[in-house]
């Protein structure tokens, strides 16, 4: 099974979200990057498929060069090939993004698809497009599901699990597919420190890609919503509290 | 016109569908123009009469030939031919698993940029909207210039109203598929045993984060939500700890829960988690950091250790349902 699997760094933010000064992005200094978790699900499920059937597991990112730190991550968790689709920033719309994807695969085979499987996130934990995935399988002209939280790979067909309410759609699609994931789908496992040493050795395969902008679809500006500020009253700092929290159970008749 | 995407279960209407039909008869009264709705499947008879005050002009029921389950090609395929027939300004969906799937294959397969998750939308010649982004936790302020505007709407943001219109003019549809639309479907379905309450249709949940410190203390939370029919909740740290499974996950990537009380314990309030339980009518903290974003967003808290307060509360609760 030869295996790609796309990630996208994003600031990695924690209690507050913080805009730049222009609210074109979100100000990520001092903050790290990561990718979307279930992106981290998706490169964990190419691992155990890849651990399982054979094969490689490729892993893609289209970002700047410190986007590749993100693909160093998933090498030290057992990723085989890197590859950095270079551009000036992450903030390129789905529909260039999905096209250099395409490019690129294009570029890998003779006409066919170089991969078996292509592992998405079912969104991106910025942007949440819910789209890129769909785009790339539209424009191979492959199967694709979204959302999926179990695959079992077999030679020529995927079997994959949609979780809805009572229960699990399942769809048989054959390969290659593209298939998009959610966290859950399994437990990814860390990086160790001598995984992430050896995994800045392995080398990059970077391509530069040139982004055509679309545009009719245009962002103006960011804006981090207004929460009310809750006064919130302090009920004790100490198991004396209980009878103050269970006056308010009773208050709010959930007793 | 505008065509949405009514989705629903066995004729009963999804209450996301009509949180976006809000949005849709908004931009079809800024335009000049009426909603038509597109559902898929049946229970005809049922789904008209929940939709007697949408505002519908005209609901297609779509029959897809040998297909009886969700099919997402062919679902954008049939509102794609629909769309050739009626010329839409814009096509929506609410912004759940289908919607966005079903929209990102109509953008895909017409060469459209597809908006996800519109909170609301200025109409002109350039669509000026906003949107949700990171997970509902940021804004996007944007403008769409194609044609349709292809858009799915935010959930559990808009309300439900009533347009008072009476019943719509129920028309039948079957498009014309080819082998390939007909390639990706549901092949079955496999239920799952849901035990105890669920985490979305709890009136109380109990959140428990890093500050729990391990899988067994966990057991404390139990012990308190089976005393009061409450659901245990976590943050993502205590599921990548191993503590609790995926399922037990609020936030941008986990459960959105709604209950009239949420107690998160050894939460720190991480906006990621915090967008799985705005929905929260109240909120009350158990921290023993008083600096702790979390007590900026609470109604109530308590500035100590979990591990004594929650058993404390049980004792309580039991000390009086005893007298
Ligand atoms: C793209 C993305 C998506 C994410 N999605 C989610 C998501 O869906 N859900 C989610 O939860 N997180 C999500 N996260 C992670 C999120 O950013 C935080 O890392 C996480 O929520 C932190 O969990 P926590 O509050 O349990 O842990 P911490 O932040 O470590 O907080 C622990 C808290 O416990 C308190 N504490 C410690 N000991 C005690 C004690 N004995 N008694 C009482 N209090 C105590 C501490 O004071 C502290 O406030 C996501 C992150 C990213 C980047
Ligand atoms: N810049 C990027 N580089 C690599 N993969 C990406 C990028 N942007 C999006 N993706 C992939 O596409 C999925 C869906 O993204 P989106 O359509 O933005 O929600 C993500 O979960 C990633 O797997």
């Amino acid at each position: 099974m030869d295996i790609l699997t796309c990630v996208k760094r994003v600031p990695n933010t924690g209690e507050k979200i913080v805009l730049t000064d222009d609210k074109q992005a979100v100000d990520a200094s001092g903050l790290g990057f990561t990718v979307s978790p279930h992106e981290e699900c998706a490169v964990e499920e190419a691992i155990q498929q890849v651990e399982q059937h054979g094969g490689t597991a490729t892993v893609l990112t289209l970002g700047p060069e410190d986007a590749s730190d993100e693909l160093v991550t998933a090498v030290a968790r057992g990723a085989d090939e890197p590859v950095l689709l270079e551009a000036p920033d992450t903030s390129a719309d789905p529909m260039a993004t999905a096209d250099a994807i395409v490019d690129y695969i294009e570029s890998r085979g003779d006409g066919e698809v170089p991969f078996d499987v292509l592992l998405f996130g079912n969104e991106s934990a910025d942007a949440g497009n819910y789209q890129v995935g769909v785009r790339v399988a539209n424009a191979l002209g492959l199967p694709c599901v979204t959302g999926i939280k179990d695959i079992e790979l077999e030679d020529t067909t995927a079997t994959a699990k949609r979780e809805v309410s009572g229960g699990w759609e399942v769809f048989e699609v054959p390969l290659p597919a593209v298939i998009s994931v959610k966290e859950g789908i399994n437990h990814p496992r860390y990086a160790s420190m001598r995984g992430r040493m050896q995994a800045r050795r392995t080398p990059i395969e970077t391509v530069e890609v040139d982004l055509a902008g679309d545009e009719r679809f245009e962002m103006v500006e960011l804006e981090v919503p207004e929460t009310e500020a809750a006064e919130a009253e302090i009920l004790g700092d100490s198991a004396d509290a209980a009878s103050a929290v269970v006056d308010i159970l009773e208050e709010l008749e959930v007793l | 016109m505008v065509l949405a995407l009514v989705e629903h279960v066995e004729g009963e209407p999804l209450e996301e569908s009509l949180q976006m039909l809000t949005l849709a008869r908004e931009i079809a009264e800024a335009e000049g123009e009426s909603v038509h709705g597109v559902a898929f499947g049946d229970g005809v008879d049922g789904l008209t009469d929940r939709l007697e005050d949408a505002g519908l002009e005209v609901l297609y029921m779509v029959s897809l030939d040998g297909i009886d389950r969700y099919a997402p090609i062919a679902w954008a395929a049939s509102l794609e031919q629909l769309a050739d027939e009626t010329d839409p300004a814009a096509v929506l969906a609410a912004g759940t698993d289908r919607g966005n799937e079903v929209l990102a294959h109509i953008g895909a397969r017409n060469d459209l940029p597809v908006v996800a998750n519109c909170l609301s939308v200025e109409v002109g010649e350039t669509y000026t909207l906003e949107r949700q982004r990171w997970g509902g936790s940021l804004i996007e302020h944007a403008r769409l210039r194609a044609g349709p505007k292809v858009m799915s709407v935010a959930l559990h943001e808009l309300p439900i109203e009533s347009a008072g219109s009476g019943a719509p003019t129920v028309e039948s549809f079957t498009p014309e598929l080819t082998e390939v639309e007909h390639l990706v479907t549901v092949d079955r379905f496999e239920e799952s045993e849901e035990e105890g309450i669920s985490l979305t249709d709890a009136n109380v949940v109990i959140g428990g984060g890093r500050g729990v410190g391990n899988a067994e203390d966990f057991d404390k939370l139990e012990e308190l939500a089976e005393l009061i029919g409450a659901a245990v909740g976590s943050s993502r740290a205590a599921v990548n700890e191993g503590w609790r499974p995926h399922d037990d996950q609020i936030g941008q990537t986990g459960a959105k829960i709604s209950p009239e009380l949420y107690i998160a314990a050894g939460i720190s309030g991480a906006v990621q988690h915090m967008v799985g339980c705005k929905g929260s009518k109240h909120l009350l903290a158990i921290n023993t950091d008083p600096e702790a974003g979390i007590i900026q967003k609470a109604n109530w808290a308590v500035l100590g250790d979990l591990h004594e307060v929650i058993p404390a509360i049980t004792e309580e609760i039991r000390r009086r349902q005893g007298e």
